[in-house]
């Protein structure tokens, strides 16, 4: 932190931005052109241009009973968190967040009317300032999502989504979608960067389709019988094989399966599972950099928040406000308290962060030896945009995490094998231990750790049309089998004949579990 | 760089208010059957009040594909060791406080986890009336008496000493004392002993003398500090502010009356109940306190608790002025009229002995109606009994006694009831006649 005596010197000078704790629309722009200026000259941030949005609690509620996002198509879904978000809120179980910020240029922050002027302050430096950088820089979110288009896009959804629901009814809308929410998270394009999004394309995208419905499809369907004059095994395993590349086999995006080679859907439905895999893919990243993402956000506005104080622009008391905020966010229950769960991103972040400038600036002989590349660089700022821009939370935390940090929150790494009755501690906070603990962290935020792998592997074709999905099963854990049947039985809505799914363990080979759906069972 | 605030704060609220209308559609069934057990459960009192409801999950939930995290291998890395060692092994704790990742399997697909939300009184009372077909809430309100009652609102800085928040105050004083570092009673005691001490001595050495001067001018310093920061401030101060608002009237009492005889079926009871509970919520929405009280009679009445005079059964005659007599009685020991508002509803299959038919009227004419607000007097009848009375021509005998009330008594009115169907527009009926 940049709290040099000079600093110190002027602040005699320099009158308080605010004081009391009304926030008004005039203190709100004398805080954000001060943060905006420390914010960009001084940090050398790069920012969307920033839109923030005061909203009443209720607001809040309503917009984060829709993941978040202002312009969500309607469906029951979002009722349903509303109301349980509603209650636990009324009931006192919960709170409500200080602010929600949209990934979108501009870049959208929701404040609280409720906040004091100092939180404003706060979450304008969290959100409009820490996150927009993290989304406008990180390459995930650069090659993932379009911040220039989302919110025409969900606009356009919303539109579809409604008309659909005049033309074909409110049921058969909400059929499609329930099965489509069902599939969500199998609806990303894992290896390739996605086409960004323009309304003007996806109009003139669905005049083209319903132009030509249903074309595509039917190409693969109306090869079938010719193909089929092929006798013997041989041909058929072959023709088999055609098929398989013509539908792009395996496929580990389910819902642009359905989406392209269903034979049942119609045109609309087809666009609405679209929907829902564009907008999942929108959040994919989000998943990916929970602890970066708000790690940024907290150290720009930890940073921020100094960097106001040494200038005299934020008096005592706001600070202390401000550090009592700061320190629940960034508060990190241990295992055995009973307010555990999980490790805290906020915490995780902040921390590593913070270590790094720490690493940059006074580092000791332990850092020069983990981190050759940059300890007493006296660059810190560099270093974590450099990181910013590059990284995942799994690869971050296998690139960064010191044994400094690992001490302090005296991690340790322990194996669960549900075959055995014991626990086993395979690392703690110690030389020993620090990489197996390390890498233990990182995977943990791998995608394989937060989702299945799960791919259609086949199709039959030329018999009863059945569809064969495939679960690799990794470290033995297993699908959880209800659920599992529950999901068929959406697939098997949208592809309109049987679907099985076996579950083969990668290392073995074996088949540990299959799962059948019938149509009409 | 260009920035914009936007205040959204006038935007109309309720945007997921569609969402959750799809919700309520979707869970419509479930919610249906839990507001109707409710109504089956619960007292004439708490329908309406209670609006929290779980149903089942099932047609809620939202499947996916997703591990079973009670199985396989996991590597968890969890903060806050304290005593282990690498190589050590733990017993495995119980099922529930797994570890990081592991998202909790809250709902499942077989429904047995309850859904748990708030239903608003709006949405309550439209399913509670669905049946009823109920067009708008109920509108219609008394004449009321208006009457003024302090409320708490918040602290002010000036105020009535009577109204000091002590507490507060000290809170404030406390605060302050500490941040503008008020120096404390200690410190200034422990200086005074050491003058003391070194004004004991009769000849002091040159340190001595120089550190009495230290302390002397410590303690004028200190005690200067202690007259700039007082132990109680005036910005210390906090006054609990009141302020006066009107009161919707004070308090109601609502008596229910119903015939228990032999003659009153189970479904009869059940529409009685459903009418009375309306008329609950109606009086609730007006009163701060609605007192009940439950009188049933057969040829002779008692007051009774609720759970007695719904489900309890007794078998006897019919006579219903003895009702009349204890509920003037109720009112006489613990409601005089002239402080409480006071509501009457009676249900009866219509049955009397043609000998009480004076004593009722004379008892309603000079006891009952002059104190109540209102007495609505409901006839039960199931199907049959309707047909027999449709035409109007003939009709029960109490509802003889009563027709000649209706004429002279505004805050009378009588109504016949046969299905649950009727009950809204009859209540509706009974409470617009203010209105006209």
């Amino acid at each position: 932190m940049p709290r040099s005596s000079e600093a110190k010197g002027k602040s005699k000078e320099m009158e308080p931005l605010y004081t009391g704790s009304e926030w008004t629309f005039d203190n709100l722009k004398a805080v954000y052109d001060a943060l905006e200026e420390i914010a960009l000259k001084d940090m050398g941030l790069d920012v969307y241009p920033n839109q923030i949005e005061v909203i009443t609690s209720e607001q809040m509620l309503d917009a984060y009973s829709s993941v978040g996002m202002p312009l969500m198509y309607r469906h029951w879904s979002f009722g349903k968190s509303f109301v349980r978000d509603d209650f636990m809120y009324r009931k006192g179980m919960r709170g409500l967040a200080y602010e929600i910020v949209i990934n979108s240029s501009p870049c959208i922050s929701y404040i609280m009317e409720e906040n004091s002027i100092t939180m404003q302050t706060l979450v304008m430096a969290h959100a409009a300032f820490g996150h927009n950088h993290f989304f406008k820089n990180n390459h995930l979110f650069r090659q993932w999502t379009d911040a220039e288009g989302i919110l025409d896009y969900l606009n356009f959804a919303k539109d579809y989504i409604s008309r659909c629901e005049e033309r074909y009814g409110f049921q058969a809308v909400e059929d499609t979608l329930d099965a489509a929410h069902a599939l969500r998270e199998n609806a990303v394009d894992r290896y390739s960067r996605p086409a960004r999004l323009s309304v003007q394309e996806e109009k003139e995208r669905l005049e083209r389709r319903e132009a030509h419905a249903q074309q595509d499809v039917r190409d693969i369907w109306r090869t079938l019988p010719e193909a089929n004059d092929g006798k013997g095994r041989d041909a058929e395993d072959e023709l088999q094989a055609v098929i398989a590349t013509k539908l792009g086999l395996p496929e580990s995006n389910l819902l642009y399966f359905m989406e392209k080679n269903s034979p049942v859907l119609q045109e609309w439905q087809r666009e609405i599972l679209r929907i829902v895999r564009k907008i999942a893919q929108y959040f994919y990243p989000q998943k990916q950099t929970k602890v970066m993402n708000e790690g940024c956000a907290c150290y720009c506005h930890y940073y921020l928040m100094h960097a106001l104080y040494d200038r005299g622009l934020i008096t005592e008391g706001t600070m202390l406000e401000f550090l009592d905020y700061h320190s629940r966010v960034v508060f990190q229950p241990e295992f055995d308290d009973p307010r555990w769960s999980g490790i805290n991103p906020y915490a995780l972040g902040f921390a590593m962060m913070q270590d790094i400038e720490r690493i940059c600036e006074n580092p000791t002989e332990e850092d020069r030896e983990w981190f050759p590349d940059f300890a007493g660089s006296n660059d810190a700022l560099g270093q974590l945009k450099f990181a910013w821009e590059n990284f995942r939370d799994e690869s971050f935390v296998l690139q960064y995490l010191s044994p400094k940090v690992i001490r302090d929150f005296r991690l340790f790494h322990i194996q669960d094998n549900s075959e055995r009755p014991f626990l086993k501690v395979e690392a703690i906070h110690n030389e020993r231990g620090y990489r197996s603990v390390r890498s233990a962290l990182s995977k943990s935020y791998s995608i394989s750790s937060m989702d299945l792998d799960i791919q259609v592997v086949d199709v039959d074709l030329h018999g009863d049309r059945t569809l064969t999905l495939c679960h690799y099963v990794h470290d033995q854990i297993p699908i959880d089998g209800k659920e599992a049947n529950l999901v068929l039985e959406k697939i098997a809505q949208l592809w309109g004949y049987d679907v099985g799914l076996y579950c083969e363990d990668v290392q073995t080979g074996n088949i540990l579990a299959t799962y059948d759906y019938a149509k009409g069972a | 760089m260009m920035h914009h605030f936007i205040d959204r704060r006038l935007n109309p609220k309720g945007k997921s208010l569609s969402n959750r209308q799809r919700f309520m559609r979707r869970a419509k069934e479930q919610i249906r059957k839990a507001v109707k057990d409710s109504i089956n459960k619960g007292t004439v009192a708490d329908i309406g009040h209670k609006g929290h409801l779980s149903i089942p999950s099932r047609g809620l939930y939202e499947p996916r594909f997703r591990y079973d995290y009670e199985k396989g291998i996991h590597d968890r890395v969890l903060p806050g060791n304290k005593e282990y060692h690498e190589g050590d092994t733990i017993k495995r704790p119980p099922r529930g406080d797994g570890g990081q990742g592991g998202p909790k399997a809250s709902e499942d697909g077989e429904g047995e986890d309850d859904f748990r939300f708030t239903l608003s009184r709006e949405e309550f009372l439209e399913i509670f009336f669905e049946d009823l077909e109920l067009p708008d809430l109920v509108k219609t309100s008394l004449k009321e008496e208006v009457e003024f009652k302090s409320k708490r609102a918040g602290l002010v800085k000036t105020g009535n000493p009577s109204n000091l928040d002590l507490v507060r105050t000290m809170r404030n004083s406390l605060a302050r004392r500490i941040s503008l570092h008020r120096p404390g009673d200690d410190e200034i005691q422990l200086l005074k002993q050491r003058l003391f001490a070194l004004e004991q001595k009769s000849r002091l050495t040159p340190e001595e003398k120089a550190e009495k001067a230290d302390v002397i001018h410590q303690l004028e310093r200190l005690e200067a500090r202690r007259k700039v920061v007082p132990y109680i401030d005036p910005v210390d101060v906090r006054y609990r502010s009141f302020v006066r608002e009107p009161e919707p009237n004070t308090r109601a009492v609502m008596f229910c009356l119903m015939d228990v005889s032999g003659s009153m079926t189970e479904g009869m009871k059940d529409l009685a109940k459903r009418f009375f509970m309306l008329l609950h919520l109606f009086l609730d929405r007006q009163y701060e306190r609605v007192e009940l009280v439950f009188i049933r009679h057969t040829h002779q009445a008692h007051e009774v608790d609720e759970e007695t005079f719904f489900y309890s059964r007794e078998t006897g005659g019919t006579i219903v002025s003895s009702a009349l007599v204890e509920m003037s009685k109720v009112l006489k020991d613990r409601y005089p009229p002239d402080e409480w508002n006071v509501y009457a509803a009676q249900a009866s299959d219509g049955d009397n002995f043609a000998s009480d038919r004076e004593t009722c009227l004379n008892m309603m004419h000079h006891d009952i109606l002059p104190a109540c607000q209102y007495f609505a007097y409901v006839e039960v009848m199931d199907e049959q009994e309707l047909d027999i009375f449709r035409d109007g021509s003939s009709s029960t005998d109490l509802w003889q006694t009563y027709q000649a009330l209706a004429a002279d008594h505004e805050n009378f009115a009588m109504k016949r009831v046969n299905r649950a169907a009727d009950i809204y527009p009859v209540f509706r009926d009974l409470f617009s006649k203010e209105d006209a």
